[in-house]
């Protein structure tokens, strides 16, 4: 229980300070610290995702960053995609499914690297320039 | 005459037929739910490059209109999850609910830190995580 309470604080932080989606975060705490299996992480963490996004969407929309219509639209018609997702999931092992998801995470930290050292390259002050700072990069992957 | 042909930069969007559009957006949502779907992640990972590659959206547009798409995609998702049998509801919850707290903390931090550092270091900790994955 604490466990949980831990991932979600830690996963929660990471994503708002660097831009990542919650779920690559969860997923592994999941496995890794609570022995979930692969599967079960996989749904958990999906449910866990909703109430961040939910926030985050608030958030970005008070940023005027939220296009509703398409969002909406994208939303409703990504119902056959996820039960296709899930189902495929499903039908997987976990050790396969777990072996996806280590790749899926090398290339989340491989994008992290690139973005650190394209800043570094062009680098922009830590704060002030309130019309690049002001509406932060929020979890995009969720 | 010629210049007529002539393509105007940025014109091609606002000519562009809301059909295509709509399609764009049903293949991106539909990519993103398989994506979400298969990985437990939101989908962002798909959405955010396609939205600004296909639809000429900024950066902040399409994270935060990502976030939005993806609360429906967590959710259909969750509840096929669900059919299975996979969800632990209430590990969902106790992480969810401190997960938003920790996000409002993380987007605080980031407009007064330099995240350069933290990404590299965090970077490594995907990575060591992957080992670990990989080697159970």
């Amino acid at each position: 229980m604490i466990g949980a309470i831990a991932i979600g604080l830690c996963a929660g932080v990471v994503a708002g300070l660097l831009g990542v989606g919650g779920g690559v975060l969860f997923v592994p705490g999941l496995v890794i610290l609570l022995g979930l299996g692969q599967h079960q992480a996989e749904a958990t963490s999906l449910l866990a995702i909703v109430p961040v996004a939910i926030v985050g969407t608030i958030k970005q929309d008070g940023y005027g960053n939220v296009r509703r219509k398409d969002a909406l639209l994208m939303g409703l018609l990504s119902i056959a995609g996820a039960a296709a997702g899930v189902a495929l999931a499903n039908a997987l092992s976990g050790a396969v499914l777990r072996d996806g998801f280590a790749l899926l995470m090398v290339l989340v930290a491989a994008q992290l690297v690139r973005r650190a050292l394209g800043e570094q390259s062009n680098p922009d002050p830590p704060r002030g320039d309130a019309s690049r700072r002001n509406s932060p990069i929020s979890p995009d992957s969720a | 005459m010629t210049a007529e042909r002539e393509p105007l930069p940025g014109s091609h969007k606002t000519l562009e037929p809301i059909g295509h559009r709509a399609l764009k957006l049903a293949v991106i949502g539909t990519a993103a739910g398989v994506f979400s779907g298969l990985f437990g992640v939101g989908g962002g990972t798909v959405i955010v490059p396609l939205l600004m590659l296909w639809l000429g959206y900024g950066p902040r547009e399409a994270t935060g209109t990502s976030l939005a798409a993806i609360v429906f995609i967590a959710a259909f998702a969750a509840a096929t999850q669900g059919v299975y049998g996979n969800v632990h509801v209430l590990d969902a919850v106790l992480m969810g609910v401190p997960a938003v707290g920790g996000v409002l903390i993380g987007t605080w931090l980031q407009q007064r830190l330099g995240t350069r550092t933290i990404s590299l270091l965090f970077a490594a900790v995907l990575v060591a995580s992957a080992v670990e994955l990989l080697a159970q």
